[in-house]
């Protein structure tokens, strides 16, 4: 691999928009691991779609982060393709949740349902942000995370009030991805200083609302909601589990191996 | 340039863009979509503005191509092609003409109000085969990222239902 690895000059603004770009691509990227081995064939288009809704977002959100970007020595900027394709593992801040190997489908419904659950009343808030470009990403994703949630709560009802053995993998799914879910909720000193500007909201809001839509969901999947409240977190500061170098490899094999490679 | 040539080429942009339709439903322009937002003219420059339906939909770079060559075909040079995400697009911009041609060519056109809702909203969709209303859902998500797959129980026809959003 060609060493060239790009710096980012992470002010709280690209800081922010990193996350939630970070979030959305290694998600989609985990989802599009999935063409052509769901197990059917609707629901490998719907994971597939799923994917595409959220690199989508991820791209806008990469824009804007290149847009907000004080320009690097000699006038050079970065682009969408140059934070995607040319950070490495460290430079990542993406949520521990979304770099998660797939596992079976219960599990990816699972932790997409954990995701949809909480990224669609945060795009619906963040609808409201002073910063008039944040709040159309917001208006244009939470209409598709709105119908992320939907699919995946279906599911989660199906499978888990289903057969014994569906229900014990989805129970299974739960447990093991729970202590993924409190970083979701997490704030720093970085959008701190964002939250008073108006321009985003504080994650930690969310909560609530989230918790009961999960519980909800859980109680008519005849799930039982883990006990534990130990959270395991260090995506959003660059310290991941030791998956997301693998899938960087596979992501960024080709731009990395031939620079400058264009359609 | 005066303000009556600006409104000339214009008239002739639009002329033009009439013949641009989207790659995954041919019977479609981009303006019975609702995704051609904003023709200006200023000073014999023209800037063209879209919106994606969805946020990855790989139709928009093959759209913005189809574009571009329309102008140049028509003979128009200096021109722009933005994309803009707000405000974000959804299926009540689809026109009238859009709808009933969406449904000439067998995809059910989306139901109004039946995106949002509660949870698991339930939404009477009719079969554009038989126009019977006794439908099933078969999938949320279907060949392309507008569209969920359904199929009629009367004439046992599946047919694509675009989503409403």
């Amino acid at each position: 691999m060609v060493t060239n690895t790009i710096s980012v000059s992470e002010t709280p603004q690209v800081l922010y928009a990193l996350r939630r770009a970070d979030d959305a691509l290694i998600l989609g990227h985990r989802l599009s691991e999935c063409c052509g081995h769901a197990p059917t064939l609707e629901e490998d288009m719907a994971l597939a779609n799923i994917g595409l809704d959220l690199i989508g977002q991820a791209r806008a959100l990469y824009a804007l982060a290149a847009l907000r970007e004080p320009s690097l020595e000699g006038g050079r900027a970065n682009t969408e393709d140059t934070y995607a394709y040319l950070r490495d593992v460290g430079q990542y801040r993406n949520l521990l949740l979304c770099e998660l190997p797939n596992g079976d489908f219960g599990r990816i419904i699972m932790r997409q349902f954990l995701y949809s659950a909480f990224i669609d009343p945060y795009w619906r808030a963040m609808m409201k942000s002073s910063d008039a470009q944040l709040a159309a990403i917001a208006e244009k994703a939470e209409k598709e995370t709105a119908y992320h949630l939907r699919y995946t709560s279906e599911w989660v009802i199906r499978l888990g009030d289903g057969t014994p053995k569906s229900h014990d993998r989805m129970q299974a799914a739960l447990e093991f991805l729970w202590s993924y879910t409190g970083e979701m909720f997490d704030t720093d000193e970085a959008e701190a200083m964002l939250q008073a500007e108006g321009m985003i909201i504080d994650a930690s809001v969310i909560h609530d609302g989230w918790r009961t839509t999960v519980q909800t969901i859980l109680d008519r999947a005849t799930l039982t909601l883990p006990q534990s409240a130990w959270m395991q977190k260090g995506g959003r500061s660059g310290r991941h589990s030791e998956h997301l170098g693998f899938l960087l490899a596979e992501m960024q094999q080709l731009p990395r191996s031939e620079p400058g490679a264009v359609w | 340039m005066t303000p009556q040539t600006d409104a000339l080429l214009r008239t002739r942009v639009l002329h033009a863009l009439d013949d641009v339709t989207d790659p995954e439903i041919p019977v479609l322009t981009i303006a019975d979509l609702g995704i051609l937002r904003d023709v200006r003219v200023h000073n014999g420059v023209v800037d063209v503005t879209i919106t994606p339906t969805y946020s990855g939909c790989p139709a928009m770079n093959m759209i913005t191509l189809d574009i571009e060559t329309a102008l140049a075909r028509a003979g128009i040079e200096n021109f722009h092609v933005n994309t803009t995400l707000s405000p974000a697009w959804t299926t009540a911009w689809l026109s009238e003409a859009g709808r009933q041609k969406l449904l000439a060519y067998g995809i059910a056109p989306p139901q109004e109000g039946s995106g949002r809702g509660s949870l698991f909203g339930t939404v009477e969709v009719a079969c554009p085969q038989c126009g019977s209303t006794d439908t099933s859902r078969l999938a949320e998500f279907g060949s392309t990222s507008c569209k969920a797959l359904w199929r009629c129980n009367t004439c046992r026809e599946p047919f694509d239902y675009f989503r409403c959003h």
